[in-house]
């Protein structure tokens, strides 16, 4: 339900991305408005990373503009760390610190980057730890827990910052089948709780379960858009009917 | 297999015990031959002379053994402080820096130590009046630091570059900027990887402290190899290198042994 206001969270307009001579985003307009989940889907090479990477500027866009509650992160004066602590991201490889706790690993960037006080960082660790369900884990280091384990880890590092919304990677996608469904289920809470979240993913099950929108790209343009079971029951193009064919079957 | 049926052919078993007992024949001879033919007295004289060995007691260990580890852990201070510089420079977006650090780096590498010795000894004061500050100390510890930054610059390097690239998006995803990631995030985990190779360096270095006879320390400053090789003239026989050799290996086994452990730790950590 996405809330009443006029200010997009995520407004990409007019993205352009180049890997060298190659074209990879070929003039993306895309939003997500507050508390919304949009799910992007799409067959490799699409260029549906690429974009979630842009809207945090993990990727440099090549031309567009990306305004974050209104404000531009590709002006060249814009306060790109600022913005970043806004947005979370949770990545494909979860991406833990190795070298830290599952607590220092949810605290460093509330201390370093926010300034809060150990102690206040430490109980909003606790909080987020809680909420993905790992308490229990909050002493061991992240090489000691499964890979469903370190996404929710991950999942909760980036909600420590208290973000105003999330990026999903393919947070499933180098999970082994039976740990899919715990990761999945924080996310869902997430969506539960109005937060507002852009995954890029391939469970088909989650996108028409949990997301409000569903974007399907191919070959670096956004082919469909729109309410999540109108796109998966009733695509409009070849391409989509295509692809959800193919995932269907899996 | 034809041949097998014309000519009977010895099993691969029964011929490996055979070569074991040639190689053991061998070794047998040959130490028979040492202890037979060997002027024992000759050589207990002139390497383990014990009248030459007290003579260079206490001094040997107290300054000599002394300087070495001080030249040693001075040199390497300084060059892992150069060489960090140096490893952020040649990774720098900032193409200059970029230049600068790779011509060092080449530049240090490709010459013999020796050379990078005598120039801060000699070359530098004559040149432009200069003295390294630190005497002795200062300027053997200096010439050694040039030299201990440029291969260490490129280890740093390689140990940042062995941290995966997604921790460093991690850290920014999370508002750090590219300095606090880099000093929080990635370097620590850089300095686990490249202790093992650190420690060869320091280990490498101990014996590079011999290149400082060149530039003619005072009786206070010599170093083991010097210091043996002072005594030498003076006792006529070699018993001062085998005195240097034994307290070289007693600084350097434990280290390199400690490389080991630490290299067989990170391997079981992966």
């Amino acid at each position: 339900m996405p809330a009443d206001t006029t200010t997009h969270a995520i407004d990409v307009r007019q993205l352009h991305k180049y890997f060298g001579e190659l074209e990879v985003l070929k003039g993306i307009d895309f939003n997500v408005d507050p508390g919304e989940v949009v799910c992007v889907i799409g067959p490799s090479g699409s260029g549906k990373s690429t974009l979630l990477r842009c809207v945090n500027r993990l990727e440099e866009p090549t031309s567009g503009t990306i305004l974050i509650e209104g404000e531009d992160i590709t002006d060249p004066d814009a306060d790109v760390d600022a913005l970043r602590t806004r947005i979370g991201m949770v990545f494909q490889q979860f991406n833990l610190f190795p070298h830290l706790t599952v607590l220092r690993n949810l605290t460093i960037a509330q201390r370093k980057v926010l300034k809060r006080s150990e102690e206040e960082a430490d109980s909003i660790a606790r909080a987020v730890l809680d909420r993905v369900g790992l308490s229990d884990k909050i002493d061991e280091y992240p090489i000691r827990l499964s890979g469903g384990q370190q996404q929710r880890v991950a999942i909760a590092r980036a909600l420590a910052m208290k973000p105003d919304m999330m990026l999903f990677d393919e947070p499933t996608s180098a999970l082994d089948p039976e740990l899919v469904g715990e990761v999945l289920d924080v996310m869902r809470g997430l969506a539960d709780d109005g937060m507002t979240m852009m995954v890029v993913t391939h469970e088909m099950g989650f996108a028409a379960d949990v997301a409000d929108r569903l974007v399907f790209m191919a070959d670096g343009v956004v082919v469909e858009d729109g309410p999540a079971r109108e796109v998966i029951t009733n695509p409009t193009t070849d391409r989509a009917r295509q692809f959800l064919r193919m995932v269907g079957e899996t | 297999m034809a041949d097998s049926t014309t000519r009977p052919k010895m099993s691969p078993r029964r011929r490996s015990e055979l070569t074991r007992w040639v190689l053991y024949g061998i070794l047998v001879v040959g130490a028979l031959a040492a202890i037979l033919f060997a002027d024992w007295g000759r050589i207990q004289r002139n390497f383990f002379n014990i009248d030459s060995m007290r003579e260079m007691l206490p001094d040997v260990v107290a300054i000599a053994a002394r300087n070495t580890v001080i030249y040693t852990v001075a040199s390497f201070s300084l060059g892992i402080v150069g060489a960090l510089v140096l490893a952020l420079m040649k990774m720098s977006s900032v193409k200059p820096y970029k230049w600068i650090a790779t011509v060092y780096i080449e530049l240090f590498r490709g010459l013999p130590a020796l050379i990078t010795i005598i120039l801060v000894a000699f070359g530098l004061p004559i040149a432009f009046g200069w003295r390294i500050p630190g005497g002795t100390l200062g300027t053997g510890s200096l010439g050694l630091a040039i030299v201990a930054a440029a291969y260490m610059a490129e280890t740093i390097r390689a140990g940042v570059e062995a941290v995966p690239r997604g921790q460093m998006e991690a850290a920014r995803s999370l508002g750090m900027s590219q300095a606090r990631a880099m000093a929080s995030i990635v370097l620590p985990q850089a300095f686990r990887i490249i202790v093992p190779p650190l420690t060869n360096e320091f280990v490498l270095l101990i014996k590079d402290t011999s290149l400082l006879f060149v530039i003619g320390t005072t009786p206070l400053t010599k170093e083991l190899t010097k210091f043996a090789r002072d005594f030498m003239t003076t006792e006529r026989n070699a018993t001062p290198l085998t005195v240097a050799a034994i307290l070289y290996l007693i600084i350097t086994l434990p280290l390199t042994r400690l490389v080991a452990q630490l290299e067989k730790r990170t391997a079981r950590a992966r």
